[in-house]
């Protein structure tokens, strides 16, 4: 630790000014001394001698002519085994570790180290003495739950190094001496199982960086099958406050069909993460059929906890994601809500006294929100196995307003837009993604001409609706009026989807396959009624089978007996297959 | 260690600037004019000239006035000696009794550990249909009452205080009327509740600041009360009175603005008083109840809208009922799968008709003929207002759900409810 020191000239908020003699770097960190403790800050500013940092606390009881001390290091995330399970403030501050120390509350200038340093893990290594070892590869492994973590030669160590000694197969702490390799000129660094990392820098150990082609199943039914994502894509979820964008990515946390799930729950409430705290451990994975938690990683910076610490919780959040990616491992990170992010921007961009941008947001918004989604992605490593990290975001537009700087600078660099309307949730469809506007860059799970046929009849449907309104249903014709109900039972039995029965809610690929190929013959197919409420009360019994049928599980006796009493109704109703549809399921097959 | 200072540099609005040194962040002073003393609180330091902003406001104060630094932040006296009492947002007593002074506790605290939470999953009754049913409030849970200037939410809050389960009321009033402000004091005392309630009351006709503090205090107390094992309910009313403190301060102070002239930080400041709402592990909870207008009954605008983001769920209030859509409790699934097993699928099938109602409405008003279904829902959706929805009916969560299904009975066969066959075939009123 460099022993540079400096004064509070200044204090606005959690805007500090500095006067400093050293050399001070831009993202430095920095200590405040107050009272009895140290509080945590981040320089943002340097102007001569006087550097601006903002605090991660409360400032109240900071004096002019206070000490402040810089570390001479940027902020960092420890990356090591024992992340897996743990739930995090942004500053990688364990919260059970700082519940023991303080209580209730958190205390400010309290802070703990990110690993448990007592813990102790079965190391094994992979390497021998006379090896050489470049930036992301490794030397050993150690069971971490279900997954073999990688133990790494540290991401920031930038030539290639021979082995000198490794540790034998044994338990060790995360801090302990595991091996010893030499550079080029001979100089020797001890390594660790844990390093640490700055979280505002990418983690690109990778060989190749590849376009996102595998499909991550949500077992959402409107996202897999009509709004699909990536593994290693991106995609936002923006909607008006009560659209249901958390409870979405609540259920995406649960049966996502990747490794590990990030949380990142930035400025918002804090009751969202007891739930998930209360709920995943009771959990299981279908994957490893573990306990849920144990593949979950929290970051919880609430909306009540200091905001410059709630920016840095996306940038830790991220670094932790990418960190497992590097073990070969496709990871998802779910960011609610980064509109949160964009407003703590915001708030020091006011008290730095920038000059502002649109609706007072800084001029580096939209460049600060790409590099964060490109962090993203689908990437070969060294030692040719693939892994991938998979951002989701939400974000919560002033208003429900799409049109404004967040949203706006979002779409630009997503891959899948799921758009949340109030309409939707009004009338209490989940989940409330507005197929009419929303859209993906990504391969679906079921064939794409049946997506494409099923999605037109919603926004034919939608047309007739509209037009409906104006001249009524009686001045529509039969049969538009059929394409109308079509598109209403589609919305229904396939796009509203709840999630709190479990067999509903995990709707899987297989399933969805099935499922849309009755669709298609069903709603391809024309019908011999009479008139219009003829039409309304066959739908509405097709309908009603229908969802019972996405209760019962899959090819249980009790799916064959509603499918059965599905395709009795149909030829009760005359159905006919039209052409299209006929050419499209034989297609299929 | 109380320093004094006599030059005061300058008066803008309630925010005067000082030279002094020595002073920390937050701190308190008091200041002597010619009308009395008044406290402030730092909220600015820039080298030795420190800024307060006053609470009885700048009018009268003189440029030789004399300020005195507490050398303490804000804090407020808690004991069991508050309950009945009523305060000001300086936490003077703004009743006849004796000024408190004991056991003072520092107000906007730390927020609490989230892993010391639990999962809120009691639901706290209060009989009134469109909340229990619909929208079931839950112990710990922060709502916002959005509504418009003229609708009884004041009313709707009293009653709500006297019918909720809850062990003691806390109601911050800020920018209240004074005559709603005896009117909550009325009507809690013929109920009988003033004894459980404590006040902290801030008048459209109080200094601004002292608006500003009135969250703070009162949130300070239920939480101290919590953890006590208290069940505490807040009360708020009303929190756009308390934006517009914020916003009138932050402009007095040349904050850059970021919508309609509101400050950057209002949703954090927004959110640090919600979050106060807490169900503690192994000790009491604390409930949020909010009133939040919505100027020109636009809830875009930027306190109901960043409200709505950080509370769990929001109450509408118009037109004299507690509307349907909208409305919304976040965490009532948490505690209606306990009550009644077809609370949860009467519920959304009863909402999902009335928005067809309300579809179904427009198309009259427009002049369309109504066919066969159109008849059904138009029945229906005048049932459904008038037996559930109207503010004045009061039933227990139980008689409403029966209630329910006799209305869906009445008005529709049992295909046409969307409901899952297992439920209408056991709870079916037949007719």
């Amino acid at each position: 630790m460099t022993e540079n020191k400096g004064k509070v000239l200044s204090v606005n908020g959690n805007l500090v000014s500095v006067e400093f003699s050293g050399s001070v770097s831009m993202n430095e960190i920095c200590f405040v001394k107050v009272e009895n403790t140290a509080l945590k800050s981040e320089v943002i500013r340097i102007r001569g001698n006087i550097a601006q940092i903002q605090v991660y606390e409360m400032t109240g009881g900071i004096k002019c002519g206070d000490e402040v001390e810089f570390t001479g290091e940027m902020l960092s995330a420890q990356l090591g085994p024992g992340l897996l399970g743990q739930v995090y403030d942004g500053l990688q501050n364990p919260l059970s570790v700082l519940a023991e120390q303080a209580g209730w509350f958190l205390e400010r200038g309290n802070y703990a180290d990110g690993l448990d340093s007592d813990k102790k893990w079965e190391f094994t290594p992979t390497a021998k003495v006379g090896d050489t070892l470049r930036a992301g590869e490794y030397f050993g492994t150690v069971p971490e739950g279900a997954f073999t973590h990688k133990i790494f030669l540290p991401f920031n160590m930038p030539q290639s190094y021979k082995i000198k000694s490794i540790a034998e197969k044994g338990e060790y702490t995360v801090n302990e001496t595991v091996a010893v390799v030499t550079d080029e000129r001979g100089k020797e660094y001890p390594l660790a199982m844990a390093f640490k990392w700055p979280v505002k820098r990418a983690i690109r150990c990778y060989s190749e960086r590849l376009a996102p082609k595998e499909t991550m199943e949500t077992k959402v039914r409107l996202i897999d099958s009509f709004f699909p994502v990536a593994k290693g894509g991106t995609y936002c979820t923006p909607g008006p406050f009560g659209a249901g964008k958390t409870v979405l990515q609540h259920t995406t946390s649960k049966y996502a069909d990747v490794d590990i799930v990030i949380i990142a729950a930035c400025g918002e409430r804090a009751g969202e993460v007891v739930e998930t705290l209360t709920e995943f451990p009771e959990l299981t994975d279908p994957k490893t059929g573990r306990s849920l938690m144990e593949r979950t990683i929290i970051i919880c910076n609430t909306s009540s906890m200091p905001v410059a610490s709630r920016e840095a919780s996306v940038y830790t959040s991220v670094t932790l994601a990418e960190y497992y990616r590097q073990m070969g491992l496709n990871v998802l990170l779910l960011a609610d809500s980064t509109s949160r992010w964009a407003q703590a921007l915001r708030e020091m961009s006011g008290r730095l006294e920038e000059i502002p941008g649109e609706e007072a947001f800084p001029a580096y918004l939209e460049s600060y929100i790409a590099a964060f989604y490109e962090r993203a992605g689908y990437v070969r490593l060294t030692d040719g196995s693939f892994g991938s990290v998979t951002i989701g975001g939400t974000v919560s537009p002033a208003g429900g307003n799409f049109e404004e700087p967040v949203t706006q600078a979002t779409l630009k660099v997503v891959g899948a837009f799921h758009g949340l309307s109030r309409e939707r949730s009004d009338a209490r469809k989940y989940p409330a993604i507005d197929p009419l506007i929303s859209w993906s860059k990504y391969e679906c799970v079921i064939d794409r001409k049946k997506s494409d046929f099923l999605k037109n009849i919603l926004h034919t449907g939608d047309e007739i609706g509209s037009m409906m309104k104006v001249v009524g249903e009686e001045g529509t014709s039969i049969s538009d009026y059929v394409t109308y109900l079509k598109g209403e039972m589609l919305d229904a039995v396939y796009l509203q989807q709840n999630s709190f029965d479990p067999i509903e809610a995990n709707c899987f690929t297989e399933r969805q396959r099935y499922v849309t190929d009755k669709l298609v013959s069903i709603l391809g197919s024309d019908y011999s009624v009479k008139n219009k409420d003829e039409a309304r009360q066959f739908l509405n019994r097709m309908r009603q089978r229908f969802i019972n049928w996405n209760y019962a599980e899959f090819e249980s006796e009790e799916f064959k007996r509603i499918e059965a009493e599905i395709d009795e109704l149909y030829n009760e109703g005359g159905g006919k297959l039209s052409h299209e549809a006929e050419l499209l399921l034989k297609g299929g097959e | 260690m109380n320093k004094v200072f006599n030059k005061i540099d300058s008066i803008v609005g309630n925010v005067i600037t000082v030279k002094a040194s020595g002073v920390s962040y937050n701190e308190l002073a008091e200041i002597n004019t010619r009308f009395g003393k008044s406290l402030a609180e730092v909220n600015k330091i820039e080298g030795d000239t420190v800024s307060l902003q006053v609470f009885a406001g700048g009018q009268g104060i003189s440029t030789g006035d004399e300020v005195r630094f507490l050398g303490h932040e804000m804090r407020v006296s808690f004991s069991d000696d508050l309950l009945g009492r009523i305060f000001n947002g300086s936490g003077e007593p703004r009743d006849n009794g004796p000024a408190l002074t004991d056991n003072l506790k520092p107000i906007g605290g730390p927020s609490v550990n989230p892993t010391k939470r639990i999962l809120a999953n009691r639901m706290m009754r209060t009989n009134i249909p469109m909340i229990d049913m619909f929208n079931t409030l839950v112990v710990s849970q922060k709502l916002p009452i959005f509504s418009i200037s003229g609708e009884p939410y004041n009313q709707l809050l009293a009653r709500i205080a006297m019918q909720a389960e809850a062990d003691v009321i806390l109601l911050g009033g800020m920018g209240l009327k004074y005559d709603d402000f005896l009117y909550f004091k009325d009507t809690l005392a013929a109920g009988g509740a003033l004894s459980k309630t404590v006040m902290f009351i801030h008048t459209a006709s109080d200094p601004t600041v002292e608006c500003m503090m009135i969250p703070d205090m009162t949130l300070a107390v239920a939480e101290q009360f919590a953890l006590q094992d208290k069940d505490v309910l807040v009360l708020l009313t009303d929190m756009t009175n308390f934006a517009d403190a914020m916003k009138e301060i932050a402009i007095t102070q040349e904050q850059v603005p970021s919508n309609r002239g509101y400050p950057g930080d209002l949703y954090s400041q927004l959110a640090a008083r919600y979050e106060k709402a807490v169900d503690f592990a192994n000790s009491g909870s604390v409930t949020v109840l909010a009133v939040t207008t919505m100027p020109g009954d636009d809830v875009t605008h930027p306190v109901p809208d960043n409200t709505g983001y950080i509370t769990e769920g929001q109450y509408y209030l118009k037109g004299g009922r507690i509307e349907p859509f909208g409305s919304l409790s976040r965490l009532k699934q948490n505690v209606n799968g306990k009550t009644r097993k077809d609370h949860r699928a009467l519920m959304d099938a009863m909402i999902r008709m009335y928005s067809s109602y309300k579809e179904t409405l427009e198309k009259k008003n427009m002049g369309f003929s109504m066919s066969r279904w159109d008849e059904k829902l138009l029945k229906y959706g005048e049932l459904f207002e008038n037996k559930l929805m109207d503010l004045s009916v009061n039933l227990t969560l139980e008689q409403a759900l029966d209630l329910g299904w006799e209305i869906l009975a009445d008005c529709f066969e049992k295909d046409e409810t969307g409901i899952k066959s297992d439920l209408t075939d056991e709870f079916w009123k037949t007719k």
